[in-house]
């Protein structure tokens, strides 16, 4: 029997925080100014699920990646240029919407039909990985959704480490409060895990599995089921917009004792 | 560098074509060659040589994080973009809007800072005393009449970021064509006089290119033809000058380095969508600018700062300050808000810098092969033509199956370059700015003289061209000698370039932050370009002898690094800090130290990674 692991990590895209990102409300829902118009990158919460996956991979023959994205075709395939030269994968697409307004058990059904309908798949031995959040929702939802309706009932959520003990048993490190780890010890897979972090770094661009992977991803790319996730049927009452992160304000001659000061009436005002 | 034997061996892999840089000539090329690469029944049209069966195997590799990361407001009149798009919607590009209005604006100096010629003064003094036409207004005078070669008619105003972006788009959706972002190439591969494809960068390198834990050598990626358009500053464009030579009596000697912001103006001001204005006269006479009024109330201003414009101080972005700041333009920016900003350098030799457009396995296509108009000031749809004609070229030539020889492409490509408009143009505009050299007057009547006479009469150059002159023979008459040293001193202890403080000193005036559009030139580094370097590269910015660089007194190249990037050193050198660099290029141009006969610097511009991050501009 193969110890090989099976892991399907699920993660789209999100505009990239680089750019000027306003809020605007069309008579399709809320939205971004010329969203479509705007580079887009893979969720970093779900780029670490990636990260692992592949470094999980490659220790453990006979494993497999798939990643598994719900987004715009268009937009996904762009970002397939920079995201594909990182880690080998076999891509599965669903052409819908990534907004971070779709609701979470919408993305979740959607999802669990795509990974059941991925040829070669043992559920014995997946790995479900993801972001514990992510970049255009403040919840980790979706995931859990997803592992329920697979039916796996073993989930870690702001997990920073995996390792595969000798036993083939998983040690899980969880972030819990106050910058500590619970660890957990999981017989094995199938299991849901919800990635924070990890402990990789991003991988530099390889050429070579670029193009490797460019070989799965534009037939991946051209038989990609369309869903109509967050189409209708949702009315918003209100939209918040993210505290503002950066407030710009010109002091001149501030001594750095009167700047060590501010930044700790600011910490403590946290 | 030789990798030790525990080092990762270099991977190669093969294509049919590699393209070098996705810019207007590159995009202009992928979207010729694809709608000719299949067949209606799905089957190849055009068959890979290396993968038989399956369509042309095409890899472009781009330097800059994104494809939608160029720098560039573009105003054009969009016959090479019309060839290939006949029914182009603007309303599909972001920031896209038919030209609606043009205006040609001299702008008068209301400061007084401004180094005038006393033909420029009294011409002032004239416009003043005839301040009642309805044509002055703000301390600017709207010429009642913009030249037939200047017009965009008909044209558009596009972001090139969000052009490219669009463009971009539609070729990877073709399935035909793979464009790698984040991947500098580093070098043509060159068996005896043939390029046989291209080397990327090293990967997992200190800023010296040794090489850390993570070392992986850049790929090689052979092809039968290597498309190279990447631009004025290229790193592979230049390696092949170096390598080839340029055509006797051609060099680019004349350059510009472009900064330009998006600004997304108060709600109260109103500006036409499509509306342009070219300005001349401030903040110097040498200095040109522009405002292009895109959709959602937003613009591009910028200025063009030029290797012709002889001061060792020259800054493009205390400058571009001062030029918003006019009365004219300033009634329109004022209250706006920055979202954009970007600097590149721009070939302003045209043909005249033109290389050698094709050698055996490669052809140059685009800005960095002299394809830009320095007349009509147009470069975006000179460089998109000239990449339609190599597609074109290279379509017949796999359907003769013959080969990418130096001689093939001469037939096809290069004699399809010469009998179109591009080159008809490029040729009128040759000398046409021969007269700047000898000061604003003299090379705007240049420019008037070359446009309206179709070429037939020039303005020549002055006989001697003016050499950099140092600060002391800049500021005669206005700052001291002792001054300026004591200037000097107080900013190298302070680790700061000259420019800002002998601006001040020579009667301009500070600029007071206000946080939003008027901010630091490090705060229009995070928060307009947001640019980044990805860890694991070399620097690109090498100054070759550093020890010229502590004999050398205006350290032209800190005044001028639009990143702030190049700093005076300890020691009296300089040193390059590549988180900053946006790639503009303008360092290794102003280098006063020539190594030799051809121009070569002291500064060798290498293949980077990173820059501007930004898909506004």
């Amino acid at each position: 029997m193969s110890s090989g692991f099976h892991i399907v990590v699920c993660g789209s895209i999100v505009p990239d925080p680089l750019q000027t990102l306003e809020p605007v409300t069309d008579s399709s829902g809320p939205g971004l100014r010329n969203e479509l118009m705007l580079p887009s990158v893979l969720d970093p919460w779900a780029s670490h699920a990636l990260y692992e996956a592949s470094d999980l991979a490659k220790k453990h023959p006979d494993s497999k990646v798939w990643w598994l994205a719900l987004g715009p075709k268009a937009k996904l395939q762009q970002l397939m240029m920079s995201v594909a030269q990182k880690v080998p994968f076999e891509l599965v697409v669903v052409d819908g919407s990534a907004s971070g307004f779709v609701e979470s058990w919408e993305v979740a059904e959607t999802l669990a039909e795509s990974v059941e309908s991925i040829n070669g798949l043992d559920r014995s031995r997946l790995l479900l990985f993801g972001g514990w959040e992510s970049a255009s929702r403040g919840s980790c939802s979706t995931l859990q959704m997803l592992g329920e309706r697979l039916g796996i009932h073993d989930q870690f959520q702001g997990v920073d480490e995996l390792t595969i003990q000798t036993d083939g048993s998983m040690r899980i490190l969880e972030r819990v409060e106050g910058g500590k780890h619970q660890i957990a010890v999981c017989a094995g897979p199938p299991a849901v895990l919800g990635w924070a972090t990890g402990k990789l770094p991003e991988p530099p661009n390889n050429p070579q599995v670029g193009m490797m992977n460019m070989r799965s991803v534009m037939p991946a790319l051209q038989r990609a089921r369309t869903t109509q996730v967050g189409a209708g049927g949702v009315t918003y009452s209100s939209v918040q917009l993210p505290e503002q992160r950066r407030n710009t304000r010109i002091v001149e001659n501030a001594t750095p004792d009167q700047i060590a000061q501010e930044l700790v009436e600011w910490i403590k005002g946290r | 560098m030789t990798p030790s034997p525990d080092q990762p061996e270099r991977q190669c892999i093969e294509a049919d074509l590699v393209c070098v840089g996705f810019g207007p000539a590159v995009a202009g090329f992928l979207t010729t060659l694809t709608r000719s690469m299949m067949n209606d029944d799905g089957t190849p049209r055009l068959e890979s040589k290396i993968a038989p069966g399956m369509p042309l195997q095409i890899s472009c590799y781009e330097r800059a994080d994104d494809i939608s990361f160029g720098v560039s407001g573009v105003a054009t009149r969009a016959r090479a973009i019309r060839e290939s798009f006949p029914d182009f919607d603007p309303s599909q590009v972001s920031m896209a809007a038919p030209i609606e209005e043009e205006k040609l604006i001299y702008l008068l100096d209301p400061i007084g800072a401004s180094r005038r010629s006393i033909a420029l003064r009294i011409a002032d003094k004239v416009l003043r005393f005839l301040r009642w036409l309805p044509q002055f207004q703000n301390e600017a005078l709207t010429i009642p009449y913009v030249p037939s070669f200047l017009r965009k008619e008909r044209g558009f105003v596009l972001s090139l970021g969000q052009f490219l972006q669009w463009a971009g788009s539609n070729l990877l959706g073709s399935g035909l064509v793979v464009i790698w972002p984040g991947t500098p190439v580093r070098s043509p591969i060159l068996e005896e006089n043939e390029v046989k494809g291209v080397r990327l960068v090293d990967q997992g390198v200190d800023k010296d290119g040794e090489p850390t834990p993570g070392y992986m050598p850049g790929m090689d990626v052979r092809a039968a033809l290597t498309v190279v358009g990447d631009g004025p500053v290229g790193a592979v464009g230049q390696q092949l000058d170096e390598r080839f030579g340029m055509p006797e009596g051609n060099h680019p000697t004349e350059w510009a380095v472009g900064a330009k912001m998006v600004v997304e103006l108060k709600d109260e001001v109103s500006l036409e969508a499509g509306t342009i204005y070219h300005t001349i006269g401030f903040p110097e006479p040498e200095i040109f600018g522009f405002m292009y009024a895109h959709t959602e109330r937003t613009v591009s201003v910028g200025i063009f700062v030029p290797s012709w414009f002889k001061s060792p101080v020259k800054t493009s972005y205390r400058y571009l300050q001062h030029w918003m700041m006019h009365p004219f333009l300033w009634k329109y920016l004022e209250g706006g808000t920055l979202r954009s900003w970007g600097a590149k350098s721009l070939q302003e030799s045209g043909r005249r810098g033109e290389p050698f457009l094709a050698g055996d396995g490669y052809a140059r296509i685009g800005e960095g092969s002299g394809s830009t108009n320095i007349l009509t000031g147009s470069g975006v749809d000179e460089a998109w033509m000239t990449g339609i004609q190599l597609a074109k070229s290279v379509i017949r030539l796999l359907e003769e199956d013959k080969t990418f020889s130096k001689e093939n492409l001469e037939n096809t490509y290069v004699r399809l370059r010469r009998s179109s408009w591009v080159e008809a143009e490029n040729r009128i505009a040759e000398k046409s700015r021969d007269g700047f050299s000898g000061g604003l007057l003299r090379g705007m009547f240049g420019m008037a003289l070359t446009g309206l006479s179709k070429g037939r009469f020039n303005m020549p150059a002055p006989k001697q061209p003016g050499s950099m002159p140092t600060a002391e023979q800049y500021y005669k008459g206005k700052i001291s000698p002792e001054e300026i040293q004591r200037v000097r001193d107080e900013c190298k202890e302070k680790n700061l370039p000259a420019h800002d403080a002998l601006m001040d000193q020579a009667g301009w005036p500070q600029i007071r932050f206000d946080g939003k559009l008027l901010i630091s030139q490090q705060d229009a580094l995070f928060l307009g370009g947001k640019v980044q370097a990805a860890p694991g590269f070399a620097d690109h910015v090498a100054f070759l002898h550093p020890e010229f660089c502590e004999d050398c007194g205006d350290k032209v190249c800190v005044e001028i690094c639009s990143g702030q990037a190049i700093e005076r050193a300890p020691g009296g050198g300089v040193r390059f800090d590549r988180e900053k660099c946006v790639h503009c290029g303008a360092c290794f141009w102003s280098c006063t130290h020539s190594l030799d006969e051809s121009g070569k610097t002291n500064i060798e511009f290498r293949a980077g990674s990173g820059g501007l991050h930004s898909a506004e501009n």
